[in-house]
Formats: C-alpha cells, sequence, structure tokens
C-alpha cells in the first residue's frame, strides 16, 4: 500500500480509481476498460509531474520524511557488498541511530554510516527515529578514525530530524560528540563523501556532514532547525512551520546556490518512494562520481580541500 | 519613558544608556537581592552576596583579562548581509539593526590581541546582549581571524563562550559556521597552540556542539547553563523535570565535560598560569603588579566553590 502525503490527494484519487478498473480488467465481467485506464493514467502521471514540478519547501519537508522513502539501510545493502556492520563507541555502547560499518563499494574496501530513521514502527523504536545519542557520534568517530588509518573513503548517509536532545545524551556530552565528529571528518586524509538523504537536520546531520563532496538528493531538505522549530521559536506559533520551512531555504536547490552542497541527485517523478531501487542506484552513481573527482588528490590534498571548501561557503554571496 | 527619551534617535539613546547605569540598581536573579550597578562593575559583575555571576560585556571581559585593561581590538572581517532576506515576526535587518543600537557592536564578537601576565594571548568573546551571542556569518568569520590571529602571533587562544547556539535568521549558513569555525581549531591544533574554552552563562546549541567543547582546556564559571539542547527542548521531548542543577557548570563538572569550575575573581590568575604552563614559558613573577583591569578586585576571597548552588 502507498502511502499519500496530504498535497498528493488528487493523484491519491486518480490512482485509486485506477487500481479499481484493473481490478474490473482482470475480472470475468468482459468489460473494457482500456481506454478509460489510459486516459487515468496519462492524467494521474501528469497531475504528479505538476505537482513535483513545483514543490513547496513545507511540501519538500513532508516528502524527505515520507515513511515509505528509502532509509539508510536499503542504500547500504544495495550499494554495498560483504557489508559487515560494527556496533559501540568502546566507552558507554551502542546507537542505533546510526548505523556504521566496513565493506565493498563497486569492488573496492570503503566505510560507509550513516543515521538510520527505521520503516515500521518496531524498527523506528529500536533506531530512535534516526535521533543519534552521544555514543552514536562516537561510533562515528571511531569507525572514521579506524577508516582513516587504513586509508578507506568514508561515506556518510545523512537522514536526521536532529539529534536527541535527552538527559542521557546532555550528561555523556551530546555537544562534544558531535563537535568531535565534526572535528574528525575535517581530519581525515581519506576522501570522504556525504549524501543527505532525506532530512538534514542541523548539527546532528553536519556531524558526518563535513565533507570532500556533499550531495543531496532532489527533494531531501538540511537545515539549522526544523521548520517546526524555527515556527515555535521566531513566530512563536508552531502553526508557521510552512512560513518557516521557505524562509529558511532549506532545498536542495537553494542549497546548491548558496554552495553548501555540491551535487543534486534526482528523483524519479513522484519522489524517492516511488522508485526506491532507481533512486539508490542513481545515488550510487553520483557517489562513484564524486569520488573520481577526488582521486588525484593525496591526504594532505584531500584535508586541505575540505577545509578549503568550507572556509569558502558564504564568502561570495552578494 | 517619558516624550524627550521617545524622540531621541536609537544612536543618541544607546550613547546614554551607558551613561545611565550609575545610578541604576541591579538586582540578583537568583535571591532578588538590590546591588548598586557600580559596586557590581567593581565586583566584576559577581553578585556579592549570593556570588551569582551576571553576564559580562565583550569589551568589559577583554579589558579584565589583558594587563592593563590594554588591548589590540583585532579588525574582523565584513560578511554578506542577510542573505536568505530572512523575516519572521520582523525582518532580520531590522533585529540587526536593533542589536548594533542596543550594543555599539557590528555583531557578537569582539577579538583582542595584548599580554596577560606580559604573555601575549588572543582573546575572543562572545556577548550574548547582541542577539543572544548567536553565531551566524559575521561571528564565524570573526573566530577564524581570532584562530588565524593566534596562529599568526603563535600564542594561546582564549575564548570567552556565550551563546544560545547558532543565528537561525541566517539559516544554513549559520549551520555551516560549525564546520568552518571547526576549521579554525584545526589550525590552531596543527600549530601546536593551546586552545582555553571558559564557558559563561548560557552556552548551548550549535556553539556548544563546534568549536566551544574542542578546547584543550574547558574552564566554566559558576553556575553557568551549558549544553547542547536547551532545557525546554529537553523537557519537551522527555516530559519528565529535569534533575536540580542540570546543565550547569558543576554538573558538567562532575560528568567530565569540563576541567574545572573557577570564579570569576580567579579566572584571570587561572588562564595566566595554565597559558603558560601549556606553552611552557615560565612563571609569571608579577603577576601581582599587573592588575587586569582599572577596576580594583576585592581582596577577600570568595566563599568556597562547595557551597555555590546554581
Amino acid at each position: 500500500m502507498r502511502s499519500y502525503l496530504d498535497f498528493e490527494k488528487p493523484v491519491a484519487e486518480l490512482e485509486a480509481k485506477i487500481e479499481e478498473l484493473r481490478a474490473l480488467e482482470g475480472g470475468d465481467a468482459g468489460v473494457s476498460v482500456g481506454d478509460e485506464l489510459h486516459r487515468l493514467e496519462t492524467r494521474a502521471a501528469q497531475t504528479l509531474q505538476d505537482l513535483y514540478e513545483d514543490l513547496t519547501p513545507w511540501q519538500k519537508t513532508q516528502v524527505a520524511r515520507h515513511p515509505q522513502r528509502p532509509h539508510c539501510i536499503d542504500y547500504v545493502s544495495a550499494l554495498v557488498t560483504e557489508f559487515t556492520p560494527f556496533a559501540g563507541d568502546r566507552a558507554f555502547g551502542d546507537d542505533d541511530a546510526i548505523i556504521g560499518g566496513f565493506g565493498r563499494f563497486g569492488g573496492e574496501s570503503i566505510c560507509i554510516l550513516g543515521h538510520e530513521k527505521g520503516s515500521t514502527t518496531e524498527a523506528r523504536i529500536k533506531h530512535n527515529f534516526g535521533m543519534a545519542k552521544p555514543e552514536g557520534y562516537r561510533k562515528a568517530v571511531r569507525l572514521m578514525r579506524m577508516a582513516d588509518r587504513f586509508g578507506i573513503p568514508v561515506i556518510s548517509l545523512v537522514d536526521t530530524a536532529g539529534a536527541y536532545p535527552g538527559i542521557g545524551a546532555e550528561e555523556r556530552g551530546q555537544a562534544e560528540a558531535i563537535a568531535r565528529s565534526t572535528a574528525t571528518c575535517l581530519e581525515l586524509g581519506v576522501p570522504n563523501v556525504a549524501v543527505i538523504l532525506g532530512e538534514g537536520g542541523s548539527g546532528g546531520a553536519i556531524a558526518i556532514a563535513t565533507a570532500n563532496r556533499v550531495l543531496m538528493l532532489e527533494h531531501a531538505v538540511y537545515s539549522v532547525i526544523s521548520p517546526e522549530g524555527a515556527a515555535s521559536i521566531l513566530w512563536r506559533d508552531t502553526t508557521k512551520a510552512q512560513d518557516a520551512a521557505t524562509n529558511m531555504k532549506i532545498t536542495a536547490q537553494d542549497l546548491i546556490r548558496f554552495g553548501v552542497i555540491d551535487s543534486i541527485v534526482p528523483e524519479p517523478m513522484g519522489g524517492a518512494h516511488r522508485d526506491p531501487a532507481g533512486t539508490i542506484a542513481a545515488t550510487g552513481e553520483a557517489i562513484t562520481a564524486a569520488f573520481k573527482a577526488l582521486a588525484h588528490l593525496d591526504r594532505d590534498a584531500i584535508r586541505r580541500q575540505r577545509r578549503e571548501k568550507f572556509l569558502a561557503i558564504g564568502r561570495t554571496l552578494g | 519613558m517619558n516624550w524627550l527619551t521617545n524622540v531621541v534617535r536609537p544612536k543618541i539613546r544607546s550613547f546614554l544608556r551607558r551613561e545611565v547605569p550609575e545610578n541604576l540598581w541591579v538586582k540578583c536573579p537568583e535571591t532578588g537581592q538590590m546591588v548598586f550597578h557600580k559596586d557590581l562593575e567593581a565586583n566584576q559583575f559577581v553578585i556579592p552576596g549570593s556570588n551569582y555571576h551576571m553576564r559580562m560585556g565583550a569589551a568589559t571581559r577583554l579589558k579584565s583579562l589583558f594587563d592593563g585593561g590594554v588591548f589590540e581590538e583585532i579588525a574582523l572581517p565584513e560578511v554578506a548581509v542577510d542573505p536568505l532576506k530572512f523575516r519572521d515576526e520582523r525582518r532580520y535587518t531590522d533585529r540587526l539593526k536593533d542589536a548594533r543600537t542596543k550594543t555599539g557592536m557590528q555583531d557578537a564578537i569582539k577579538v583582542g590581541y595584548g599580554t596577560l601576565d606580559e604573555l601575549p594571548v588572543v582573546a575572543t568573546v562572545q556577548d550574548f546582549d547582541f542577539m543572544g551571542g548567536s553565531l551566524g556569518m559575521a561571528a564565524g568569520e570573526a573566530l577564524i581571524r581570532g584562530f588565524e590571529t593566534a596562529v599568526e602571533k603563535a600564542t594561546p587562544f582564549i575564548l570567552f563562550a556565550s551563546s544560545g547556539g547558532a543565528r537561525m535568521q541566517e539559516g544554513i549558513l549559520s549551520l555551516m559556521q560549525m564546520p568552518r569555525t571547526t576549521v579554525g581549531v584545526e589550525m590552531l591544533k596543527d600549530a601546536g597552540l593551546p586552545y582555553i574554552v571558559v564557558l559563561t552563562n548560557p552556552t548551548t546549541g550549535g556553539v556548544t556542539a563546534s568549536y566551544a567543547m574542542l578546547g584543550d582546556i574547558h574552564i566554566a564559571e559558576p553556575g553557568a547553563l551549558i549544553g547542547f539542547a536547551g532545557p525546554r527542548v529537553i523537557e519537551q521531548t522527555i516530559r519528565e523535570k529535569l534533575p536540580d542543577g542540570f546543565q550547569r557548570a558543576e554538573y558538567l563538572r562532575e560528568h567530565g565535560m569540563v576541567d574545572m569550575v573557577v570564579h570569576r575573581h580567579d579566572m584571570r590568575a587561572t588562564l595566566s598560569r595554565l597559558a603558560r604552563i601549556m606553552t611552557k614559558a615560565p612563571a609569571a613573577t608579577n603577576a601581582h603588579d599587573i592588575p587586569a583591569s582599572p577596576l580594583p578586585v576585592p581582596a577577600e576571597q570568595p566563599p568556597a566553590m562547595a557551597g555555590f548552588t546554581p
């Protein structure tokens, strides 16, 4: 069953009709529905295209959070062979909100890590909805340092509403864990590529998104605070999330203009959840291309490129 | 406010504001005790009875650190103003204008270069009065310039942090100041220079989650609120009341996030000692001869820290 977002209602209605007709066609009533089916399918496709060609930032936020959107685990299992997950920060515990390990990408050794939101209720709870605690970031640091030591490139997949705000997380130094993870990204002598898959939520995202190349899916969002959070703080009105989403410039199309991201991975018409396999394959190709562009750089140059890239952000704006 | 104060232009109002405190009484946020502003100033903005550490402006803080209150203010880079054309209940440019009038500062950070017991140091201060000390492009560039200055002059870098976090009105560009300032920390680290962070009330959000928690040494002022998520956000998330003293300096000391909680009266001596030890400079012999600022520091010892409740 496909779940529809509020703004997709016109498409949902058309597609429901199509389903009904298909059921009739399959029956033995001998009804010919071919023409009508074709007409409806064309209309549904056109409606979907009209909607998705002009998504508002708030609609994109909803697409980015779509429950059926492919998540980190889907990317890892499709793109990485021999994937071997690692656990724990060697200090306190493990955190399933960030998964990570080593395997092969295009046949070569790779370190891959990312936020996992979970796709079923059970999984969402297990992965804490992709909101990591200090041990998650410290596991990321551990994996990145290991990758660096063995000269293995790093892929980070970003999909989080933000780092988890809780008593235990604060007690164990959430701020320090995030800061250290960002610093570790900057210290890597191996190339790293980050992809914003869905939500790039603030510090919890930047901790693993400080990369030589930052890619972003077409309908993903990346921001300093969620639209709801901004609405409640700046507008003192949680119903202003749409305004906040628009004002904050959180879309891939805005961010490439600001030089915050390097490239956009196109999504299938109607969003990644309509063709997960196609989206994941396109993302894999984009990652390969990103690594290729960095292949000629030695360790010092890799570090320098990353630092200079981030220092340059914002310096050339009007 | 009478008709006269209403009609004076904002710039003049800020000038007047600066003259007023002579006659002001300040209320201790903790005990409600009233303190004469001049006495508070003479006591480095620590309430004499309760030991509550009031916020200190950037200029005052720099003066209180450097020998004789003298330092070179480092020129800071200009940045693009309001790249997002942001508007919430008010225009961001209007908020900026107000903050500039109120504080007389261009943005939330000042960087000073001078000597501390004759040892050259670079110190950077965030002023909470400027839009909550928030980290935007200007503050990010100021910090980077601060780190660069320390590297150029081969001095320790001292940060007085105070901020509510990222400046939301600059959206993603404020978030980008987290990795950008971290590049600054890395430059200092590469140069082998010590980075001492003084966490003051309050320091939260993207600031703690980047440069403010990456110091070699973390010092906190008594009672300072320090954390990643604000207490309100946590309460709303977990729907529980937070434990007493949660996210206060002493709590962070207990949980291993800061090395020490230091009373403001002892701050200068502590920073001087550490800066010298970490750079292998000889001990200061004349520390007592060089007062921090023209203001006298009270001779009596502050009450033991153990008795301090935030």
